[in-house]
C-alpha cells in the first residue's frame, strides 16, 4: 500500500484531508466517551452517561454532509456527540457539561450534550423526544422566509418516531416544503424496547411515503455511505427539493446509559455488531485503499489523546456553579416581586 | 378617535406590529385565506403574503415548536390557537421546551401564542376553557388576559415586542361586545406585569381579570347603592402578576375578594391569596375569599353553564358577607 499506483480513487467527492478528518471526528467521539466513562466511575460525571459506541459513523458522517460555511444547523440526539463535535462543539465543553461545571455552556443547568450554539450550527435537544423535529421546522422555516440557502438537519430515533411530535413535525415540514433533512437512526433499541415493538414497518424509511417526502437509506456503520446519503438529502433541501427522511441502519452496542447492563439483549447480537465496528471498518478501508498511512492514523490518535487529556486537565478541578446563580435568567428580566422573595430567603 | 371592538383592537395591534417589524409573522389553522375562525386575521394574508401569514396543518405541537425554532433564529412568531382549549395539545412542548429555553440554554424565544378563551357563549367543554392556571405554574412563560379594547391592543403589541414567550388569552365573549374609542395614530403599548385600577373604592378590593372585570364592575354598581364601595383591580397580566398593586389596594381597603372564571381548585386565586397572606395579613379585616367557577368541566346547556360560571350576584353576595364580617 505504499505506491500511488495501488491507491484507490478517492470516494464520495472527498479530499484525502477530509477522509482523515472523518477518522479524526470518529476517534475523538469514541475516545472522549471512553474518558467520560473513567470520569463517571470516579463519580466526577454527576449524572448519567450515554454512549454512542458503534454509532460514531452515523453521527459523524451525517453531520459532515452539512456545510458549515453556509450556516447549516443540526439538532442532535443523545447519541450524536460526534455530530456536535463536527459542528464545532469542543471536548472541554462536553466535559464541563457532564461534570456540571460553572463554566459549562449551560452554566450547570443542563446535562450532557444538551447544549447549543446556533452560530456554530447545533441546537441541543430536550429529553421529550420528537419535539426537536418541530423546533427544527421553525429553524428551517426561518431559512425559507429569509430566502437563505441554509439547511436544517434533525436526528430522530426508532423509538422517538412513535411520538406525536415526530408526526406533526415531519408533516409540517413536508407541507411547507422546508429545507430539512430528518435522519432516522435505526439502532435497534429504544431503552430496552426493540424496534418491532415500536413500529410495524420493517424499515423506518417506509414512513417517508406516507408523508410525501423523499426517503433514502444507508448502512449507518459505513461512514462514507452515511456521508453520501446525507449529502444527497442536504443538496436536495438546499436546492428547494424539500424534506428527505434518511434511515441509517446501525446498532446501539451499549445500554441506554451506563447504568443499564443490557440484560435484555442476546450476547451474540452485540458480538455480531462488534465485528461491524464503524471505526475498525473505516480504518481498514483507509489503509487497504491507500488513502491513509499508518503514520497518518497514529498521528490522529495521538492528537485526539492529547486534546482530551488537556481538556480534562483544564476543567477537572473547576468549581460547580454558585448556588444562588440558580435563580437568574428565567425571563429576560426578573419580576420585582420575585426578586423580593428571593432576597428574603 | 375611532370606535373599535375588542376584536378589532386585537386585529389592529397585530397589523400595526406586522407593519412595524418585518420579523413578525403568523402561524395558525385557517388564519390565512379564511381569516381565522373568529376573523381576527381577516385580510392579513392578502396584505402581508402567505409566507408571513401561514396556514398550518392541525398540529398545535408543530405550530408551537416551529414558532420556537423561528424565534431562536431572530423572527417574532405569533401563533393562533383556534380555541385556547387546544393549547393543551402543545402543553408539553410549551412548558418543557419553550418555557425552559432561556434558563437552560440561553436561547431567546420571543413568541406569542394567542387564542380565544372563556365561556358564557354556550361553547361546551372544549370551546370555553380558561386554562391559565395550567401555565401559571411554569417558570419562563408570561400570561396576559386583557379586558378592555385598549388593553387588547396594548397587550398584543407588548407581547409581540417582549423578549420572552407570552400567552395571550383573548376572551371570546368580549370580542364584539366591548367597544371603545381609541385614539388614531397612538402607539398603544400596555406594559406587561402592570395591573390597572378599573374602579376606585374604599371597602373591598376585587382582584380580577378578563371578562370578570365587567361582572365586578356590575357588582360595584349594585353595592354602591347600599353604601359599599368596591375597588376593582384588573390584573391584565397573570404571569408575572402585579403583586405590588394587589398589596397596595388591600392595604387600603383591608379586604380582598378574588374573582376568576376558571375553576376554583388550583386556580390563580389560591396563589393570590397566598401572596396576600405573605405580604399584608395584618391589614386584613376579613378572610380573603374567592368567586370562581365550580370544579366541573364547563357544560353546554344555558342553565348549566350559567350555574357553573361566576355571576354578578355571586360577587355581590360575597362582598356583602366580607364587609359585614
Amino acid at each position: 500500500m505504499t505506491t500511488a499506483a495501488r491507491k484507490a480513487a478517492l470516494p464520495a467527492g472527498l479530499t484525502r484531508a477530509q477522509l482523515l478528518e472523518l477518522y479524526y471526528w470518529m476517534r475523538l467521539t469514541r475516545s472522549l466517551e471512553e474518558k467520560l466513562v473513567a470520569l463517571y466511575r470516579q463519580t466526577k460525571v454527576v449524572g448519567g452517561l450515554f454512549r454512542s459506541l458503534g454509532q460514531e459513523a452515523d453521527a459523524v458522517g451525517s453531520a459532515f454532509a452539512l456545510d458549515r460555511t453556509k450556516g447549516d444547523i443540526l439538532s442532535p440526539l443523545i447519541r450524536n456527540l460526534g455530530s456536535m463535535l463536527v459542528q464545532g462543539a469542543t471536548p472541554i465543553e462536553v466535559l464541563r457539561q457532564y461534570m456540571a461545571k460553572a463554566d459549562s455552556p449551560t452554566r450547570g443547568r443542563e446535562l450532557n450534550i444538551h447544549f447549543n450554539d446556533l452560530a456554530r450550527g447545533y441546537l441541543g435537544q430536550i429529553s421529550h423526544l420528537g419535539d426537536m423535529v418541530t423546533v427544527m421546522c421553525g429553524v428551517a422555516l426561518s431559512f425559507k422566509i429569509r430566502k437563505e440557502p441554509r439547511v436544517g438537519l434533525v436526528y430522530i430515533g426508532d423509538g422517538a418516531m412513535s411520538t406525536g411530535a415526530f408526526h406533526e413535525g415531519i408533516n409540517f415540514a413536508a407541507v411547507q416544503r422546508l429545507p430539512l433533512v430528518i435522519v432516522a437512526e435505526n439502532n435497534g433499541y429504544a431503552y430496552s424496547t426493540p424496534i418491532h415493538k415500536q413500529t410495524a414497518v420493517k424499515f423506518l424509511v417506509e414512513k417517508a411515503a406516507g408523508y410525501g417526502v423523499a426517503g433514502d437509506q444507508a448502512d449507518g456503520n459505513d461512514v462514507l455511505a452515511v456521508y453520501e446519503v446525507t449529502k444527497r438529502a442536504v443538496d436536495r433541501a438546499r436546492s428547494g427539493g424539500g424534506v428527505t427522511l434518511v434511515e441509517l441502519i446501525t446498532y446501539r452496542r451499549k445500554g441506554h446509559a451506563e447504568h443499564d447492563n443490557q440484560g435484555y439483549v442476546p450476547k451474540e447480537e452485540i458480538e455480531a455488531w462488534e465485528a461491524r465496528d464503524p471505526i475498525d471498518r473505516y480504518l481498514r478501508q483507509l489503509e487497504t485503499s491507500g488513502w491513509a498511512s499508518r503514520a497518518d492514523l497514529s498521528a490522529i490518535d495521538a492528537r485526539v489523546t492529547s486534546e482530551i487529556d488537556a481538556a480534562v486537565a483544564q476543567c477537572e478541578n473547576e468549581p460547580f456553579p454558585a448556588p444562588a446563580t440558580a435563580l437568574d435568567g428565567v425571563l429576560a428580566s426578573a419580576p420585582a416581586a420575585d426578586l423580593e422573595w428571593y432576597r428574603s430567603l | 378617535m375611532t370606535q373599535v371592538t375588542y376584536l378589532e383592537a386585537i386585529r389592529d395591534g397585530l397589523r400595526e406590529e406586522m407593519e412595524r417589524d418585518d420579523r413578525v409573522f403568523m402561524m395558525g389553522e385557517d388564519i390565512g385565506n379564511y381569516g381565522g375562525a373568529f376573523k381576527v386575521t381577516e385580510g392579513f394574508q392578502a396584505r402581508f403574503g402567505a409566507e408571513r401569514v401561514i396556514d398550518t396543518p392541525i398540529s398545535e405541537v408543530a405550530i408551537v415548536g416551529a414558532a420556537a425554532g423561528a424565534a431562536h433564529m431572530g423572527l417574532r412568531p405569533v401563533c393562533e390557537m383556534q380555541f385556547i382549549d387546544f393549547l393543551s395539545c402543545a402543553y408539553s412542548i410549551l412548558t418543557n421546551y419553550v418555557a425552559t429555553a432561556r434558563y437552560r440554554a440561553d436561547l431567546k424565544t420571543p413568541m406569542v401564542v394567542r387564542g380565544p378563551c372563556g365561556g358564557y357563549v354556550r361553547g361546551g367543554p372544549f370551546h370555553s376553557q380558561n386554562p391559565e392556571a395550567a401555565y401559571l405554574h411554569t417558570p419562563g412563560l408570561k400570561i396576559v388576559a386583557p379586558a378592555t379594547a385598549r388593553d387588547a391592543k396594548g397587550l398584543i403589541k407588548a407581547a409581540i415586542r417582549d423578549d420572552d414567550p407570552v400567552l395571550y388569552f383573548e376572551h371570546k365573549f368580549l370580542y364584539r361586545r366591548i367597544k371603545e374609542d381609541l385614539p388614531d395614530g397612538e402607539d398603544i403599548v400596555t406594559p406587561i406585569g402592570e395591573a390597572r385600577l378599573a374602579r376606585e373604592g374604599a371597602h373591598l378590593t376585587v382582584v380580577t381579570y378578563s371578562a370578570m372585570v365587567f361582572k365586578a364592575l356590575e357588582a360595584a354598581e349594585v353595592l354602591a347603592k347600599e353604601g359599599i364601595s368596591l375597588e376593582v383591580l384588573d390584573l391584565r397580566t397573570l404571569l408575572p402578576f402585579d403583586e405590588d398593586a394587589i398589596v397596595a389596594s388591600v392595604k387600603k381597603t383591608n379586604r380582598a375578594l378574588i374573582v376568576h372564571e376558571d375553576t376554583r381548585t388550583g386556580g390563580i386565586a389560591g396563589e393570590i391569596t397566598a401572596r396576600i397572606n405573605e405580604r399584608c395579613f395584618e391589614w386584613l379585616d376579613a378572610p380573603v375569599r374567592r368567586v370562581c367557577a365550580h370544579d366541573v368541566p364547563l357544560p353546554y346547556a344555558p342553565t348549566l353553564e350559567d350555574f357553573v360560571l361566576p355571576q354578578t350576584d355571586d360577587i355581590v353576595k360575597a362582598a356583602r358577607w366580607m364587609v359585614a364580617y
